[in-house]
């Protein structure tokens, strides 16, 4: 009797751990999915100065050569510093030794100044700094000094020109059809903030833009703003792609220096 | 009096002579930007230990291919062809030949390299305005070699939002209800993949029916629809470690769940002798709070990113609209007016809008509408669809879509499909199965 039970219970529990094991809603698998790592991003645009591939490099010199020819030049001349710049163009065979001195010159912090040269005007007025003030009213006196000397020069027919104030229907309508085509908007902008970027231009007689000047730059820094820098650099991305841009063959008086007001909420919002 | 009338004409005329002309520019073009990927530079040492490794040639080449994808997808990006490139990968160390990347039209170009240190993976990549010849972005990190496909979706995410203002949503899952089998005997499982479909897990097994799965805002929690003891209940899963619960004790059946914006909370419908209204539980103390007491039916509610307001839809008009009330419950406001019914609406992660389902002379809406109910624009129509759910950025909706199976309106298939705000860029999402039901998750933590 007593061994019958045994027996029994043996096979009851058999049955039961078979049962466990094999119905698959009893089993317990862990879900095999790679647990999230969190990742630093670290910037290492101050921490590194990468040098112009050879070519690229040849070439900057070249129009910088140009442009020091020129007897009339819009941009500061070219610091000491920048001279030294050829010598750390890195030949194929000596990349990696002049990699790293240029790693090694970018750690003193006088070298920060070299970077700060060599942004574009856009990249300058971000970085601004309010102990140059002195330097920028000098330079804004010396650009008067020259505007005003360009003034003397205009003709009286040129001075008619400009009596008559802003483009002709034709001229404007020729100009925005060209930006029209060359302005990529971002689409991911919020439509319901405001849009509109004022961009001031100096030309030169051929349309080519001399200088570009965002006069809202304040706002880049702004917080909750931050799709303002994005829209202004398509904005500049629009101009110099571009360019030169289509601009009436005569009065340059009228027109050497232009707005242009760049609104993405009514293509936006349509 | 002279010298005064000179004064003025000299005046009047210097203001006329520096009057700075302006020109509106109000267009261009929506075109997709011109972007050059350029493939991450391979050291090669790091190009060997990779292909042991991961068994591919050129993991540089394969991360560059995930930013294209993930650029093209997302509608506002043209990546250009890799045969038109002029300068090799190797340029990773070096600022690019601007004219070179000039001549193929390229506006932005993104550069990188990866290797192998300490046997993790290190990444450096860079974004140049090509036209201003300057760098918009240099970033590094450090990250396990397993993470890889992880790479390409950081990237994709930093580049898209220095070049759109807003974050990316690259670095996401998805999870959502696969289902396989004729339409009457469906197997549903619960399945998570990544954004692009790839790496895809399945959570449950299929005994059970699940439906509306969605993410907690912590990426860590799941909660979804699935049957106990007969009745359908709100299920919570983690889905790191595979443990779930039944959510509350309810003496009836609770469906439509949803996270609050902090996931402290559930918010769901409770229907008990063919009245449903809405509940939220706590759940660290589990508290349950109710927030309609109405004898219509209330359902689908979604809370507002702030965690102020819910919106939510009611018949309580006779017919299915969509409503918004503050979070305990009060000032109710019907917002949906147009013709048609309303269902399943989703507050945007922005905050901006509300999206919805619209059902109209028998055809299925996907549609959106600011959160005072003005502004409904209908983004894409169908025979069935319904079901949408945010991107992290508020910028592209997923939903699903039914579709028959042959031009002969024979057969059935439920695939997911994304479209954004313009409307214009609508695109299926590769899954395995048929699939159904998707929630995208919050971004990863990059």
């Amino acid at each position: 009797m007593t061994r019958n039970v045994i027996i029994s219970s043996a096979f009851h529990i058999l049955i039961i751990l078979i049962t466990a094991m094999s119905l698959p809603f009893l089993i317990k698998k862990p879900i095999d999915l790679p647990p999230i790592v969190s990742v630093e991003l670290i910037q290492i645009t101050d921490k590194t100065n990468i040098p112009f591939a050879p070519k690229a490099k040849k070439i900057i010199e070249k129009v910088k050569e140009k442009e020091k020819q020129k007897i009339v030049s819009e941009q500061a001349p070219p610091k000491a510093v920048k001279k030294e710049k050829p010598d750390a163009v890195p030949l194929p065979d000596e990349k990696i030794e002049k990699i790293k001195k240029i790693e090694d010159k970018k750690q003193n912090p006088e070298k920060i100044d070299t970077e700060v040269k060599q942004v574009s005007e856009f990249e300058k007025d971000e970085l601004f700094d309010p102990s140059n003030i002195a330097a920028l009213i000098d330079k804004s006196k010396e650009e008067l000094s020259e505007t005003n000397k360009k003034n003397d020069k205009v003709t009286q027919s040129q001075d008619k020109s400009v009596e008559r104030g802003g483009l002709s229907l034709s001229e404007e309508d020729a100009l925005k059809a060209q930006i029209f085509g060359c302005w990529s908007i971002p689409l991911g902008l919020p439509y319901s903030e405001n849009l509109l970027v004022r961009i001031k231009l100096q030309l030169k007689p051929d349309g080519t833009v001399i200088k570009s000047e965002i006069l809202d730059h304040a706002r880049m820094n702004k917080p909750g703003q931050g799709f303002y820098k994005v829209l202004a650099e398509s904005a500049l991305r629009a101009i110099r792609l571009c360019q030169p841009l289509r601009v009436p063959t005569t009065g340059y008086e009228r027109w050497k220096e232009m707005q242009l007001n760049f609104d993405a909420k009514e293509m936006l919002e349509g | 009096m002279i010298f005064l009338r000179s004064l003025f004409i000299v005046i009047i005329f210097q203001f006329k002579a520096f009057a700075l002309i302006e020109v509106d520019i109000t267009r261009g073009n929506l075109s997709p930007l011109p972007i050059a990927v350029s493939p991450l530079a391979v050291d090669n040492d790091s190009l060997a230990k990779f292909e042991k490794i991961f068994k591919k040639k050129n993991i540089g080449a394969e991360i560059s291919k995930i930013v294209e994808d993930n650029l093209k997808h997302s509608g506002l990006f043209n990546p250009l062809k890799k045969d038109a490139f002029l300068q090799k990968p190797d340029i990773a160390h070096l600022k690019p030949r601007f004219e070179d990347w000039q001549l193929i039209k390229a506006q932005a170009l993104v550069t990188g390299k990866v290797e192998l240190v300490d046997d993790k993976l290190r990444v450096e990549f860079r974004l140049w305005d090509i036209l201003a010849g300057k760098e918009m972005l240099a970033l590094a990190f450090t990250t396990v070699p397993n993470n890889w496909r992880r790479v390409g979706h950081i990237i994709t995410d930093k580049v898209y939002q220095r070049l759109t203002g807003e974050k990316g949503y690259f670095d996401t899952r998805i999870i959502y209800v696969a289902e396989e089998g004729p339409k009457t005997q469906r197997i549903k499982k619960l399945a998570i993949m990544d954004q692009d479909g790839f790496n895809l897990k399945y959570l449950t097994l299929g005994n059970e029916l699940v439906l509306t799965p969605r993410f907690s805002p912590t990426n860590q929690m799941v909660t979804y629809l699935s049957y106990f003891r007969n009745l359908p209940r709100v299920y919570l899963l983690d889905i790191e470690t595979g443990i779930q619960e039944v959510v509350g004790d309810f003496a009836g059946m609770t469906f439509a769940p949803r996270f609050s914006p902090d996931g402290k909370k559930i918010i769901m419908s409770f229907a008990k002798d063919g009245n449903s209204d809405i509940y939220t539980m706590d759940l660290e103390n589990r508290i349950v709070e109710r927030i309609t007491n109405h004898p219509s039916i209330d359902t689908s509610p979604s809370f507002s990113p702030d965690g102020k307001y819910i919106t939510f839809n009611s018949d309580r008009s006779r017919y299915q609209q969509i409503y918004v009330m503050k979070s305990d419950g009060s000032n109710v406001k019907r917002i949906s007016f147009g013709k048609g019914l309303y269902g399943t609406p989703v507050w945007s992660p922005r905050g901006d809008l509300i999206a919805f389902t619209k059902l109209h002379k028998g055809k299925f809406y996907i549609g959106v509408m600011r959160v005072d109910g003005t502004g409904e624009r209908l983004l894409t129509e169908n025979f069935y669809q319904e079901a949408p759910s945010w991107s992290p950025n508020g910028r592209v909706l997923i939903f699903y879509r039914e579709t028959k199976t042959n031009a002969k309106g024979e057969g059935f298939s439920a695939n997911l499909w994304s479209i954004d705000l313009t409307g214009y860029n609508e695109r299926q999402v590769p899954t395995k199965t048929d699939a159904s039901d998707p929630s995208w998750s919050s971004l990863l933590g990059n």
